[in-house]
């Protein structure tokens, strides 16, 4: 029996288009950036492949797994989900604005110290992802805070140890 | 004088690459900057089975930005014969080969690679290439592959395979035994789903050698397939794989996407990189659907008189994946009768493969759900069913073990848990709208060890770094070779660095089968110690020579820098005072660590084992059968523990890998089309923050000089066994339901 699949047939008389550039200006962990960008690159991409921004992690491509989280004026956002062109005059926040070696955020620390990650692929994910749980200001309790963190998924099942550490800063911000 | 606090082995020091990992910096396969690289993007098959009759790629070359398209019609030369295709794990049958002709064995099969200078140009180009396909019947319904399953002969057989010893009459037992309980139990298809995408970037030095990164649990596995399958050679290839976004066995073999990178790479003799994507992670490794069935006889104390399994579990029609299944349940009781019988069937998928715990995650956990089921027809507690059916010794092997806190295990846990006030009717605990019930399980697997090489050099300046091939998975390895170096040296751990994750280092196996820790670590003490007898001989040309009468250095303690006479601690000599004595700019030393070393027993006289005792409280919606795990109690029985604090995220990683086997984790076959239909992060369930209450783990003293050279018995995998066992046995006490296919999903509850 012959079949013939062809997934993208609608999309074949555009193969020999150019690919149009736009400018844009991002300030990425605040520094001002003035990017020429594909349309079609997702800001994960941008970050990962033309920025060398490899903090911000690719899990499935598809704002399933949180991995790629990072923070868009404050807001957390699976930049899988977002095309860079799109973000024009925004301020991200990845992993590296957060805190560095001898510099670290309390997050960063408190992962440490709780063993809130194993393999460590989802965690500036989760840290992101925290940070903007934090901003959100909506999470006070345990409960809350499994619940507003399930949109990043660690296999490796640190979770019980992430919200020992969320929770710890956050208690230390609500006390300070 | 007191000799100074060591902090080495037993300390819980936080990872040592823990500030890499939380500032981003650490890096993993697709991470590398590499000049001038391409992006590859691989197109897979729309079939199952059949095969490619045109591949038409007209559209996807005029794509700007595309460079080339490779596939079995223009590929490199790779080896025809299996055995070039190595790889550390020998599956028997024909290993799976990228691009090597144009027959399709399983959906989602890469069957060509789009290779772009962005990674945009590539994935559009991949959707437009046609593909024509001459179809062939297929089937991966488990059910129907039944009728094709077989036993492989002997020098088919996985060499981990270990076949069922029978003792007694089992089946007679069984029929005379007044107490009976037969019942069929089944595992869905799970996949590992590891948070890093598998990827491999090629460096194509230009010269003949390449530097490959890869996602897998060994860079000399994918060293090894690289140099022998595409002719690259031993001394031209290095991998490097220094931090691997989790494995649980799905990155064990060398993955397709090295294949179709190295093939690009040489193609085009440039550098390329090959990411899959979410849903091509979904085409290769998986761990096998099982049927079990299982029948119990006891007497009518509740001894157990006959145990008898007969279990099957799916594999590809190319290779033949085997587990052990049946054994685990013969192992674990006292029982005089025993029976079991092991196949394979084979069908049109990606051949199944190790995860976390195979063959015992699945074997030993669908046992304790049979075993809970004759507690009740029991009429007994079923934690005291389960010591009082307790073996001393390995019950189908006859062997010792060389050491089991099992006993203990039940009991602490019990403890912490507050088992004694569990009311025993299914049913007969409520609060508002939900059903609690507590469930127990007890859990086994291996305690292995493997040869493994690691080297040891001290510097003048008092850095020390150990090394080894090993991987780090998430397991924790970095932490722990520094932790044995800095115990053995009796250095701090700020001035140990440990290099992992590349096959230029000394040879050390995947990291597989909870042996990294006990292995790894032997290795490293062995280099220390090497490195501690040079350091003796140095500290002769010491002043005063403190240590004229020391001939060995058991007669040392080596701690705060120091190496100090054991008993009297005013004979002491700095490491580095020795070495400026000796006139040493460096100490260096290279050890292997092989089974048998350091008064470690042979298999053949007893066996090695983990154990554990899982406690589970499931409170299920008594209206809508929703389940919720609220607190999970586990007891470990795994020998030393080298750091407290990695040792427990193990632990409780394993159980929320448990909780997913137990509820959520299915991959589901369409038929009809012959692939996975939920392959994604947003169909395949895993668990979530949400659905992770409370864990609790408890380490059971168990010293055991014999098991391995550290007394170490690893801990990867036990903290997954019977998990899903405890949470079914609780789903049955909350609300009198017993279901025996995991995992158990609301529509399963509600058909009870």
């Amino acid at each position: 029996m012959s079949q013939v699949f062809t997934p993208n047939s609608e999309l074949q008389h555009l193969a020999g288009q150019p690919i149009a550039e736009i400018a844009t200006t991002l300030t990425i962990n605040g520094v001002e950036r003035q990017l020429v960008i594909e349309p079609w690159t997702t800001l994960l991409d941008l970050l990962r492949d033309k920025l060398d921004l490899i903090g911000t992690k690719k899990g499935c491509d598809h704002g399933q797994c949180g991995a790629c989280t990072v923070l868009i004026d404050g807001t957390r956002v699976n930049a899988c989900l977002k095309l860079a062109v799109t973000l024009d005059g925004c301020e991200i926040t990845t992993i590296e604005g957060l805190g560095q070696d001898g510099n670290l955020h309390p997050l960063q620390a408190a992962f440490i110290e709780h063993d809130a990650f194993q393999c460590g692929y989802c965690t500036p994910g989760q840290i992101c992802s925290a940070q903007g749980l934090i901003n959100e200001g909506r999470a006070r309790t345990r409960l809350e805070v499994r619940e507003q963190m399930s949109g990043n998924i660690c296999r490796c099942g640190a979770y019980t140890n992430i919200a020992d550490a969320v929770l710890e800063v956050l208690e230390s911000m609500e006390r300070a | 004088m007191n000799a100074p606090q060591k902090v080495g082995i037993g300390t819980p020091l936080s990872r040592v690459d823990g500030v890499a990992k939380v500032t981003g910096t650490a890096k993993y396969a697709a991470e590398y900057r590499v000049p001038d690289m391409l992006y590859g993007v691989t197109v897979v098959s729309a079939i199952a089975k059949g095969r490619i009759v045109t591949l038409n790629e007209e559209a996807a070359r005029a794509v700007p930005g595309v460079i080339d398209i490779i596939s079995h019609l223009n590929r490199p030369k790779h080896a025809w014969f299996n055995r070039s295709w190595k790889d550390e794990l020998k599956i028997p049958g024909e290993p799976f080969k990228a691009f090597h002709d144009d027959r399709i064995q399983f959906a989602a099969q890469p069957i060509a690679v789009v290779v772009a200078k962005t990674f945009e140009a590539a994935r559009f180009a991949a959707t437009l290439v046609d593909v024509k396909y001459e179809t062939e019947p297929h089937n991966i319904d488990f059910e129907t592959s039944l009728a094709e399953k077989f036993m492989p002969g002997v020098g088919h057989r996985r060499n981990t395979y270990h076949p069922p010893k029978d003792h007694g009459d089992a089946e007679r037992a069984f029929g005379e035994a007044p107490l009976q309980h037969a019942a069929e139990y089944h595992l869905a298809v799970e996949h590992q789903m590891q948070m890093e995408m598998h990827a491999s970037t090629v460096h194509w030095h230009g010269d003949g050698t390449v530097t490959i990164y890869d996602k897998v649990q060994g860079s000399q596995t994918s060293k090894e397939l690289v140099a022998s399958a595409f002719g690259l050679g031993e001394k031209n290839v290095r991998v490097v794989n220094a931090f691997v976004g989790g494995g649980f066995g799905g990155a064990l073999r060398p993955q397709w996407q090295l294949h179709v990178a190295t093939m690009a790479a040489i193609h085009l003799q440039r550098s390329v990189r090959v990411v899959m994507t979410r849903s091509q992670m979904f085409s290769h490794a998986h761990r096998p659907e099982c049927t079990y069935q299982i029948r119990l006889g006891a007497a009518a104390d509740g001894k157990l008189v006959a145990v008898l399994g007969d279990a099957t579990t799916s594999t590809s029609r190319f290779e033949s994946n085997m587990e052990d299944i049946v054994t685990w349940g013969m192992m674990n009781y006292a029982c005089s009768n025993i029976q079991g019988s092991y196949a394979i069937a084979p069908r049109d998928t990606y051949t199944s493969a190790d995860m976390r715990a195979p063959g015992a995650a699945t074997g030993m956990t669908l046992f304790e759900i049979a075993i809970d089921e004759l507690a009740y027809k029991a009429g007994a507690d079923p934690l005291a069913f389960r010591l009082l059916n307790y073996s001393d010794i390995d019950n189908m092997n006859r062997k010792p073990f060389t050491s089991k806190a099992l006993r203990e295990a039940c009991h602490e846990g019990a403890e912490r848990f507050g088992w004694a006030k569990r009311s025993p009717e299914p049913r007969s605990m409520k609060e508002g709208r939900e059903l609690i019930g507590w469930g127990v399980a007890t859990g086994l697997w291996e305690a292995n060890f493997m040869k493994t090489s690691a080297s040891a050099k001290l510097s003048a300046d008092g850095h020390l770094e150990v090394a080894s091939a090993a991987s780090d998975i998430g397991t924790g390895t970095y932490t722990v070779m520094v932790q044995v170096a800095a115990d053995t040296l009796g250095l701090l751990p700020e001035s140990i660095t440990a290099r992992l994750g590349d096959s230029d280092l000394p040879t050390a196996p995947v990291e597989g089968g909870s042996w990294g820790a006990a292995s790894t670590g032997a290795a490293v003490q062995l280099a220390c110690q090497t490195i501690a007898k040079k350091l003796l001989k140095a500290a002769g040309g010491v002043e005063g020579r403190p240590f004229h009468d020391v001939s060995s250095i058991d007669e040392l303690e080596f701690a705060g820098g120091y190496m100090i006479r054991r008993g009297d601690p005013t004979r002491r000599v700095g490491l580095l005072d020795a070495m400026r004595a000796g006139g040493l700019d460096v100490i260096e030393a290279q050890e292997t660590a092989s089974p048998g070393i350091g008064g470690m027993i042979s298999l053949a006289t007893k066996a090695r084992n983990t154990h554990s005792a899982v406690f589970v409280e499931a409170r299920v919606d008594e209206e809508l059968d929703q389940v919720r795990i609220t607190r999970v109690v586990i007891a470990v029985a795994a020998g030393r523990i080298i750091n407290p604090k990695t040792a427990r995220s193990q632990i409780l990683g394993g159980v929320v890998m448990g909780i997913g086997m137990a509820l959520h984790e299915e991959t589901a076959p369409d038929k009809t089309l012959g692939k996975w239909i939920n392959h994604s992060f947003g169909e395949y369930h895993v668990p979530a923050h949400a659905d992770i209450e409370d864990i609790e783990v408890i380490f059971v003293d168990e010293p055991d000089p014999e098991v391995t050279p550290l007394g170490v018995k690893g801990l990867g995998e036990i903290g997954i066994v019977s998990v899903a066992a405890a949470v079914v046995n609780a789903i049955y006490h909350a609300t009198g339901k017993r279901v025996r296919s995991l995992p158990v999903t609301v529509d399963k509850l509600l058909a009870v």
